[in-house]
Formats: C-alpha cells, structure tokens, sequence
C-alpha cells in the first residue's frame, strides 16, 4: 500500500485555479523531492495534505485512508514539520512533544516511551529539559522532526524544512530525513524551492502553474528536459514546457 | 473517549506552562483593572452615589459596585485576545498543529476555549484577591459561586471573539478589537454604572446595554458573588455561549478564509 496517493487533485480559490489534475503516489521508503518556483502550488498542495483545506475535486489517500471520507485514520499516519516553526518557544523539548502527543489522544505514560526512543534517535535525549528558545535552528528543526514522527506516522510531510539553517545544517537535515526512510520505511515528501536538496537518486515531482509538470528519478527527469536539474526545472518551469 | 480526555488535558496543560513561564502576563492582566479599581473608582466615588439594588442588601460604595465588572473586564480582554490570535495563527502559527490533530476540529477548538477561559479564571481570582485586601471583600460563598458564572461568562467571550475574528475581516490587529469591540462592550454595559443610571441619561443608551451581552455576563458574576441567583442573565449567558460557540466552531475554518482573501 502506498504511503500517498493523490489523485486527479484540482483546487481554485474562486475562479483562480491553484492545482489543476495534480497525480502521484509515494510508496513506503520513498524519499520525494516536490520542486517549484514560488506561486506553483505548493502552500495549496500542503494545505490540502495536512486537511486545513478540504479537497474540492480529486482524492488524496495517507496509508490507504481517504482525507475527504475518513480523515482521523489518515491524520493518524501523517506528520507533519511545517516551514514556519510551530514550536512554543518558552516550553522545553520534553513538554513541546508531551503536547503534540496529548493532541493525537496519547497519555503521558503510553507516550513516555515514544518521546525517548524519538529523542535519542534526533540525538536530542540531553537537550530534553532546554527551553526552545536555547536551541539553534538546526536542533529546533530536530525536535520538530521528532515531534512530527511520535505518533508513529507512515508519511512525513516537510514543508520548505531548510529555511532558515545554515548550509551545514541543511545538509545534515537532508541526509538524517534519508536515513529516516532507507532505515524505518517511512516515506517522505520534501517541499523546497532549493535545486541543491535534490539527489540524483531522489524522486523528484516538479510542479508549476498548478500542474505536475515533471515526476520520477531526478537523474532520469534531468537527463530528459535539459541534462542537469537546473536546466531541466528551468525548462520546465520557466520556458513553460510541460511533459 | 480517554483520547479526548488525554488531548484536552494536554491542552489545557500547555496554557497552563506558557501561563507560568510568561510571568508577565499575569502582570499585565492585572494593571487595567487595578488602576480602574485603585484610581478611577477613588475618584469617582463622590461623584457616583449608587442606590440599593440588587444583589446588594444596602448601600455600597462605588468600589463594591465596579469590582465584578472589573473581574468580567478581565475576561473580556483575554477572551478577545486569545480568538484573534487563534485566526491569526491558525495559517502559520501553532494552531496548525492543532489542527492537524486526528481529533474532530469542533473538539479541539472548543478544548482550546475552555483551556484558555480556565487560564483567565486564575487571573479574575488574583485580581479578586487583591480586591479583599483593598477591603472589597464579598461572602467567601459568594466567590465560589462565582466560579462558574466566571467560567461561564469567559467562554461566551471567547467564542464570540472567536466568531468575530473569523467573521469580519478588519479585526485583524488588537487595536481594532479594543475600538470596535472591547470598548463598546465595556462602556455600554453595567460594568461601571447600573443600568437605571443609564436610563436617566439616555433610554436609547439603556436599550442598548440592556441587550448587550456583556451586561448579562456581569449581572450574573455580580450576582453569584454576593450569593444571589439571577435567571436572565444565566439563561442569556447559556444561550447565547452556545450560540456563539456553534457559530464560531462552524466558521473557523481556514479554507474559507483563504478563499475570501482571493475574491
């Protein structure tokens, strides 16, 4: 069963269409690259994956559950590390996880567990008792991974995750986010707007205008529109070439 | 159903240590009313003779009379406050997370509600406390009857704050809740002055606080202090909180709010 499933997903603020036919599906392991220039339909896509908008046409299924029919199942198996941080800054890593495992309904004691086996895997189990504000960017963005993987999801969702590190951070993040995938079996959907945070093995969608105008291997979706990525997102989403 | 619980004790808990850890927003809470109390009512109290009325059994200085107006005051801010900064939030902030919790959205924002109206019932008691030793002291009864009128009356204030911020677009700073909001309620309410006085300056003004909800709020905290039961004012506290709950609950929702910024 796939992780994601999106399915002939359209939406338009009135008469503005912001995703048009939008189709992919992320199977379990599957690291995804979703690629695009500001304005392409990203934000939308991601609001409508974390169910703050609802589906107006087409399907999205997480781990098989419908978010328009069955949301609470879906929600279930999805986590969440939005762009913006959404961490309480004034609240300890311990208690920002304690909440968000109070939000999925789990008490203290059932998630005792969960928060030490997610703190030691983020290497964050001595920074447990720090306030928010005394971490660095690098490390808050740890504890949101960690925060995001508590309830044990089958798909993790990372909105523009690197805005904000430095570039060491970023890299560190990148590949921590991989081995997550290769080592549990959890899929991933990384939003980015940075060339750079693509590897050639990655899958890669490229959207633009609200479309998906490009999807597969990196290297392969490089090879076919232009033979670096940069050439190819270029053509595909500057010159307006679509496949 | 212990999934419900778990959740809103959690959230009731993180009000609770963002209350604790920000120290001075007990502080700051606690200014306006002191100063209303401490100041203005000093002042006012030769000029303002009030009459025996009820829930009072004789006369009362002008202290006695603001101090269940002040408490309710107390609510009325942080009730509006805290809506506006749950629309403000609920695109980029930590109401995201919120509501990406697999929890019905109708639970979680009610939860949120009740947690930061119970957070707003520590702040009316300190408030209380210092009211005693300043002398303003009513039956120890009286303040824990006055429990749940408070609580009652904190969530009416905050669903319709809630409502508000979701329903008119122009409430997105403070400034406009405090002129358009806050202010009128306030001054066109029986919070500093009872309503007959008002009938004398202006029956179109007393019409005016005699509908205002905030009136019903503080009649009913007034009353549950000095051990007295007021029926209108219940009924119209209790109905209308779930008027403006079922009313805020349904149009809290961030795909409206996206699709009205785009037409």
């Amino acid at each position: 069963m796939n992780a994601l499933e999106v399915s002939d997903l359209s939406f338009a603020y009135g008469a503005r269409e912001a995703l048009r036919q939008v189709n992919f599906s992320l199977p379990a392991g599957q690291f995804a690259a979703l690629l695009g220039p500001n304005g392409a339909g990203k934000s939308t896509l991601i609001a409508l994956l974390t169910h703050l908008y609802d589906v107006q046409r087409g399907e999205i299924r997480i781990a098989g559950h419908s978010l328009k029919t069955s949301p609470r199942p879906a929600l279930r198996q999805l986590g969440v590390v939005f762009q913006q941080s959404t961490l309480d800054l004034d609240l300890s890593v311990e208690q920002n996880l304690r909440y968000h495992l109070a939000l999925h309904g789990l008490s203290r004691r059932q998630g005792a567990a969960r928060i030490d086996a997610e703190l030691a895997r983020q290497q964050l189990t001595e920074r447990r008792h720090e306030r928010l504000r005394d971490l660095n960017g690098g490390h808050r963005r740890r504890v949101e991974i960690a925060r995001a993987l508590l309830h044990a999801p089958r798909l993790l969702l990372l909105d523009e995750p690197s805005v904000g590190l430095d570039p060491a951070s970023r890299l560190a993040l990148g590949q921590h986010v991989r081995q997550l995938c290769r080592e549990q079996g959890l899929s991933v959907l990384w939003t980015t707007h940075l060339l750079d945070e693509v590897q050639p093995s990655d899958e890669l969608l490229i959207v633009h205008q609200g479309r998906l105008v490009a999807s597969g291997r990196a290297d392969a979706v490089s090879l076919e529109h232009g033979g670096s990525l940069g050439s190819a997102f270029t053509r595909l989403t500057v010159a307006g070439v679509c496949s | 159903m212990n999934a419900y619980w778990h959740c809103f004790s959690g959230i009731v808990m993180r009000e609770w240590l963002r209350f604790v850890l920000q120290r001075t927003r007990l502080l700051s809470a606690l200014v306006r009313p002191l100063l209303w109390l401490l100041v203005f009512a000093a002042g006012f109290r030769a000029a303002l003779g009030i009459a025996i009325i009820a829930p009072y059994d004789t006369y009362i200085p002008y202290e006695v009379y603001i101090v269940p107006g002040l408490a309710c005051m107390i609510l009325l801010f942080n009730g509006m406050q805290g809506s506006l900064s749950m629309v403000y939030d609920r695109e980029m902030g930590s109401m995201r997370v919120l509501l990406t919790s697999p929890l019905p959205r109708a639970f979680l924002l009610a939860s949120k509600l009740l947690a930061t109206s119970l957070i707003s019932l520590l702040q009316v008691y300190a408030f209380l406390a210092i009211a005693w030793l300043y002398g303003i002291q009513p039956p120890v009864m009286g303040l824990l009857l006055a429990l749940p009128a408070l609580l009652l009356v904190a969530l009416m204030l905050s669903a319709l704050g809630l409502l508000l911020s979701n329903a008119i677009r122009q409430l997105e700073n403070f400034a406009g809740v405090m002129n358009f909001v806050i202010f009128p309620m306030f001054f066109l309410s029986s919070a500093l002055y009872p309503l007959w006085k008002m009938l004398e300056a202006s029956p179109w003004l007393y019409w005016l606080c005699a509908v205002n909800p905030f009136t019903h709020g503080v009649e009913l905290v007034r009353f549950a202090l000095y051990e007295r039961f007021n029926l209108l004012a219940l009924a119209v506290c209790l109905g209308l909180t779930l008027v403006f709950a079922l009313l805020a609950v349904w149009t809290f929702n961030p795909q409206h709010a996206a699709l009205r910024k785009a037409n």
